[in-house]
């Protein structure tokens, strides 16, 4: 039963985030919520993972999700969830490919789907922000990981001085950091 | 069969050679599909984007299908879409093992927590750059904020939230055409 379920979610997932990788997180977010199958902590680990292996970040978590859900058949399931709605969306759209772009339903619909996407997105990254930054359970001030926003404020400046700077190295100096800091 | 195969192998390298997706691909997508294959051109690849962009699901995959149907139709485009998602299969199963063995241990349990505090950076970047692109306008941030807010305070689920937006799209387009 498992196995459809998470076709289904993925399914689902798949059909629903507009715009490539990220805009899978807030439907993960979902799933942890209404499922046992991964925490949001573990969500977090998942999303590094993703970030510094090979391979799309969407379907990296898919697979990812799946695993950690039921088995590596989970992560099979999951995988070939996620794709299959574009599969079938872009073998529709070749078709009519000259006309999609100026289409003007489809520019009004994008109009307003695109925003609300981008907005969806902060929500799970705000859920991001605070697994690695703040204790949870614990309210006010207390609840602050001051280590882990200098880390934060540090990474930020690295990567913004060196732009082109690939984000498993950037992983790698927040792992290390991490160990030696005892985060 | 050879053209499958032939699709399998340049997706699947194509995969194996990006970290992060989506616009990461660009580079790897023009090397192996443009200049070597010349399956398809260097401004059929932006089309494909710009579809990417506005239709559902990861933009990798919708691109290996786009360039699968062009080449071998709907086996071609099973097969280019099998190649692009091999790799993570491969890699991600392999490193949830490792990972689930050790993650009990406390150093890896304290690089875990710095490798968080890295993957906010990203994200929050990746973030200001979706900002950049896709919110315009009082219309954009009004959408944008919409959003935000059932999402984070409210815990409306992401499902109804695009739903929502596809219902008040549809409604505009309406009125843009009874104009």
């Amino acid at each position: 039963m498992t196995y459809l379920l998470l076709f289904w979610e993925f399914f689902k997932t798949g059909l629903l985030s507009v715009g490539g990788g990220l805009a899978t997180l807030p439907f993960l977010y979902d799933m942890a919520e209404r499922y046992d199958w991964f925490t949001t902590e573990e969500l977090a680990n998942m999303l590094a993972v993703s970030e510094s292996t090979p391979g799309p970040i969407g379907v990296n978590m898919a697979t990812y999700a799946g695993i950690q859900a039921a088995g590596i058949p989970g992560g099979i399931v999951a995988t070939l969830a996620l794709v299959l709605p574009s599969l079938i969306i872009m073998l529709l759209i070749v078709k009519v490919m000259a006309r999609f772009r100026e289409n003007r339903i489809v520019n009004c619909v994008m109009g307003v789907l695109r925003p609300a996407s981008v907005g969806l997105i902060c929500a799970a990254a705000i859920t991001v922000v605070k697994v690695a930054l703040l204790h949870s359970g614990v309210s006010g001030f207390a609840a602050i990981k001051w280590p882990a926003i200098v880390l934060g404020i540090a990474l930020l400046l690295i990567n913004l001085k060196w732009k082109k700077l690939h984000p498993v190295v950037l992983v790698a100096i927040g792992a290390a950091a991490g160990m030696v800091l005892g985060l | 069969m050879q053209n499958l195969i032939a699709l399998f192998v340049s997706f699947f390298k194509v995969g194996i050679l990006t970290f992060g997706g989506g616009y990461a691909m660009l580079p790897m997508l023009q090397r192996e599909v443009v200049e070597r294959r010349s399956w398809i051109t260097e401004e059929e690849i932006l089309d494909c984007y710009a579809i990417g962009q506005c239709t559902p699901g990861v933009i990798a995959v919708n691109t290996a299908t786009f360039v699968g149907f062009r080449q071998g139709g709907l086996w071609g485009a099973v097969a280019a879409t099998l190649g692009v998602i091999s790799p993570s299969l491969l890699i991600i199963t392999a490193l949830a093992g490792v990972i689930r063995r050790f993650s009990h241990l406390p150093l890896v349990q304290h690089a875990f927590a710095g490798i968080r505090v890295a993957v906010c950076v990203l994200v929050g970047q990746a973030v200001v750059r979706l900002w950049r692109k896709g919110v315009k306008g009082a219309q954009g941030i009004a959408l944008c904020v919409a959003a935000l807010v059932l999402s984070a305070l409210f815990g409306v689920s992401a499902v109804w939230i695009v739903a929502g937006a596809l219902v008040i799209g549809l409604a505009l387009a309406w009125k843009e055409a009874r104009k």
